[in-house]
């Protein structure tokens, strides 16, 4: 996977699984400290302290269709060619909590990506869940939350094609907005 | 950028249109958005149904994602749902989902250059 956003989605498909219905992801960018910091937190059912000592171990799987799964592994290991690390920590019943820092500078460091492409997914699943995406760069912040959205939208569904582009260029904008502004 | 003004119109503007859809009616699109398919590209994939099944304005179409059929060395594998009949594509890309909506979805007609008995294993 070329690019973080792949990951995320990857990560919050486990969330989705675990039957949360609220995922936060909430990605630092520092500079200064040349840190780049991403955390999803969900508050699906959780996972037992023998659980979460397995998953990062690509031959842990919960599925049935294959032996294997990867997702927490390849994260981890994005992570670490980019001299950072990944940790995991969950509460049976309360959640799970998966922060992955980077440097921010570093080559092996893969870009962000699309992240507006996998939140539209994210959004799109069956099993209606709520986002809420902090988007922190130095001092500026920006903020989706597809709870605000849907407030508005009143029954309108995600399915709407202009809304679809609406969301997809918020997040995008959003976010070059406020890396422009500190750049200032 | 778009701000919430903006989607307020949109809306509006969907509201006089009237064409809410039933969520499990008609045609289901599955796309395998799991590890294996996310890493062979179903991210762009599911966006090619999403964005032209809306552009088109097509009803009783609803796109989902999920997990994995363990059959991972084929994917992006994409499940058409009509009803009892299923019909399985395999190596989708964003070519291949632009063909399916136009030929399958609209035109009713399996793409049979990407059907999952067209590969070996």
């Amino acid at each position: 996977m070329n690019e973080l956003s792949l990951h995320i989605l990857d990560i919050c498909q486990n969330s989705i699984k675990a039957n949360a219905d609220l995922i936060e992801i909430t990605i630092t960018e520092n500079i200064d400290k040349n840190i780049f910091m991403i955390e999803i937190t969900d508050n699906g059912h959780g996972m037992s302290k023998l659980t979460l000592s397995e998953v990062s171990d690509p031959f842990f799987t919960t599925r049935t269709t294959r032996k294997v799964g990867l997702g927490v592994s390849l994260f981890k290991m994005a992570a670490e060619m980019a001299n950072g690390s990944c940790v995991l920590s969950s509460i049976v019943d309360i959640g799970t909590k998966v922060t992955a820092i980077f440097e921010h500078n570093h080559l092996d460091r893969a870009p962000l990506g699309a992240i507006e492409d996998s939140i539209n997914i994210l959004i799109l699943n069956e099993r209606e869940i709520e986002i809420l995406y902090t988007h922190k760069y130095n001092n500026q912040i920006y903020i989706f939350d597809t709870r605000e959205v849907k407030k508005v939208l009143d029954g309108i569904p995600f399915t709407d094609y202009n809304v679809i582009m609406w969301i997809k260029n918020n997040i995008k904008e959003g976010i070059k907005m406020i890396q422009e502004e500190e750049s200032r | 950028m778009k701000s919430l003004d903006d989607l307020k119109k949109i809306r509006d503007a969907a509201q006089s249109k009237v064409n809410m859809r039933g969520k499990n009616d008609g045609m289901r699109v599955l796309v395998g958005m799991a590890t294996c398919g996310i890493s062979a590209g179903a991210r762009p994939v599911m966006n090619t149904f999403v964005e032209k099944i809306a552009e088109n304005n097509i009803e009783k179409v609803t796109v989902t994602p999920v997990g994995c059929i363990g059959e991972c060395a084929i994917e992006p594998i994409v499940e058409i749902l009509e009803g009892d009949i299923r019909t399985t594509y395999c190596r989708v890309d964003v070519e291949a989902a632009e063909r399916i909506v136009k030929e399958h979805i609209i035109g009713g007609k399996v793409v049979l250059d990407y059907v999952i008995g067209k590969y070996r294993l």
